[in-house]
């Protein structure tokens, strides 16, 4: 795609949104993904979206969900080893996406991530990013987020930060799988946050951390491993650390309150 | 009755009307309202909406046949399968059996349907897909919870496939004067058990008062579930003229698909309140996911068309 004969510039943005209309359609076949909507409205304000990171999936989803002016406007931030390793993955990566392509080796790394970060959201875009810095392949929820996040909360303090829990994904995809399950997925948008004032890096950090992790599992993996119901989801309790001998703790809470949007509901 | 298609169209244009009546009062309702459209009105309304979407959806797929029938029960079993496996226990060693189920067991069970063999796609899911699913989890080596996951995904894909497959089957029925109507016997089994659906709400929320299962589900009353299931049945006698059942034989039919709706939907809802979950999906606006609103289509299906094919087919 990088070749610029007129006839290829032409047909390349063309290409470049059909294959991010199928790229959707795909993704809602898969996964009849839902947008959850709990602290913030769909809408136009600048933000960066940080999210848990469990597959290489996880931006689709979101970027999914997001109606589509604001999805043309929001950039994800991912590795450019991986992004430019074919020219299949360069083509979706920039051309599709439009992705911030950073590079992770910090030895030999020419550009700062953060600049760049920084650069795209002074270009008035919202940004995608996985705080996690690689993929969870734990069976923890959550790994320990890198600063990267803190320096642009740093940098530009009138941006909102929104966690963004992504459920189930990793069950449609785990690691080393090349075909999907079709299983449901969700999207939770929590409230943006934003640096205090006299916040310093570290507590910052924990602060983040735990306000995307209330978005996810209610109970504490790591404190009782095989527990996997997520009330709190509403259509996708089990997040595959899966267990018959411990649901009883799921069952205490009522269905009813569960989400605002189910509530509207009547049982059927 | 001359043309095979006047039943139908008349059977779509009763549809419509009670449609279009049931749309004017959930508007009226929702204006009268004195403090705005309470959260029932607004789930009323919704509901109304994602009937005429599926109507639409029924009868373009009736406008193509058997083949367009086959299809729309396909994407449904899909639906379904995929809202029901995303509450079980699986796990990624359960990967290639979950792969087989939803991309080998469901075309090959559809296909079946659509070419009527009987013989095979009657047993397909229980005897076959049964041992191929609990062979695919063991070769991946993890015995966690073995039973549990296997007898998930089998009830899944009993529930989701082969219970939803018994509509589209009806059409292979090779009844004597009936022959081109098919899709009419169809028509009366989703229209009954739907309608039953629906009185059982109406009459609920007109004089609903003793549960019948408090722990399952706090809406489904006696009050409800009797009157619903007599009055839909007495629907299902005043449509005999679509099939090719005397008025009494529909009625019994209308009867048993209306009580099996029911306790379908009775067992659907113990799974939902299990896995702590109020709906199954939410691809149905104002009903849920799939399997919320075929609960008791899937129940019913089997039955009738067993029935039906023991009464009236010739082969």
């Amino acid at each position: 795609m990088s070749h610029s004969t007129p006839w290829v510039a032409r047909i390349t943005p063309l290409c470049a949104y059909l294959a991010g209309a199928a790229i959707v359609v795909f993704a809602r076949f898969v996964t009849a993904v839902r947008g959850n909507w709990q602290g913030i409205e769909p809408n136009s304000t600048q933000r960066v979206y940080f999210a848990n990171h469990c597959s290489h999936g996880d931006f689709v989803l979101l970027w999914t969900v997001l109606p589509v002016k604001i999805r043309q406007r929001t950039r994800p931030v991912a590795g450019a080893d991986y992004w430019l390793s074919s020219s299949l993955r360069r083509f979706i990566g920039c051309r599709v996406f439009n992705s911030v392509l950073v590079e992770r080796n910090r030895t030999q790394r020419t550009q700062d991530p953060v600049t760049q970060m920084v650069q795209a959201l002074d270009g008035g875009d919202s940004l995608i990013v996985f705080p996690e810095g690689t993929r969870n392949t734990t069976d923890a929820a959550l790994l320990p987020f890198k600063s990267g996040l803190y320096h642009l909360a740093f940098q530009r303090p009138s941006i909102e930060l929104v966690p963004v829990w992504i459920s189930n994904l990793n069950r449609v995809l785990p690691k080393g799988e090349v075909i999907p399950v079709p299983l449901i997925c969700t999207v939770t948008f929590g409230e943006a946050i934003h640096l205090g004032p006299d916040e310093d890096k570290q507590a910052f950090i924990v602060r983040a951390e735990q306000a995307l992790r209330a978005l996810g599992p209610d109970l504490d993996v790591e404190a009782a491993p095989g527990v996997s119901l997520n009330v709190d989801s509403g259509t996708s309790p089990n997040l595959g650390l899966s267990s018959s001998s411990n649901q009883g703790s799921n069952k205490s809470q009522d269905p009813n309150t569960s989400s605002i949007e189910s509530s509207k509901r009547e049982a059927s | 009755m001359s043309d095979p298609q006047t039943p139908l169209l008349l059977l779509l244009g009763c549809v419509g009307v009670v449609l279009i009546v049931a749309t004017l009062i959930g508007q009226v309702l929702a204006r009268r309202a004195p403090e705005g459209p309470s959260l029932v009105i607004d789930n009323l309304n919704a509901r109304i909406n994602a009937w005429w979407v599926m109507v639409i959806l029924m009868g373009i797929a009736f406008l193509g046949g058997k083949t367009g029938v086959v299809i729309l029960f396909g994407l449904c079993s899909f639906a379904a399968l995929r809202e029901f496996i995303t509450l079980t226990n699986t796990q990624r060693h359960d990967h290639w059996a979950l792969v087989a189920a939803f991309f080998i067991v469901v075309p090959v069970q559809y296909i079946l349907v659509w070419y009527g063999w009987y013989g095979l796609y009657s047993i397909f899911i229980p005897v076959y897909a049964f041992l191929l699913m609990p062979i695919l989890a063991a070769l991946r080596g993890t015995t966690e919870n073995f039973l549990v996951r296997v007898a998930e995904t089998q009830w899944a894909l009993m529930i989701c496939v082969f219970c939803a497959s018994h509509v589209p089957a009806l059409l292979t029925l090779d009844i004597p004067g009936f022959e081109g109507q098919h899709v009419l016997l169809i028509a009366y089994l989703v229209v009954v058990v739907q309608i039953s659906d629906v009185l059982q709400y109406v009459w609920g929320k007109l004089y609903g008062k003793t549960p019948i299962a408090k722990k399952l589900s706090p809406s489904k009353t006696v009050e409800g579930a009797v009157g619903g299931i007599l009055s839909a049945t007495a629907i299902g006698a005043a449509l005999w003229w679509l099939t090719p059942f005397t008025p009494l034989a529909s009625a019994g039919l209308a009867f048993v698909c209306t009580v099996m709706g029911f306790l379908g939907g009775l067992v659907l809802s113990a799974i939902k309140r299990d896995r702590g979950v109020k709906d199954w999906g939410h691809l149905i606006a104002g009903h849920g996911g799939f399997i919320d609103r075929l609960d008791s289509v899937l129940f019913a299906a089997p039955v009738f068309f067993h029935l039906v094919r023991y009464a009236y087919d010739v082969s």
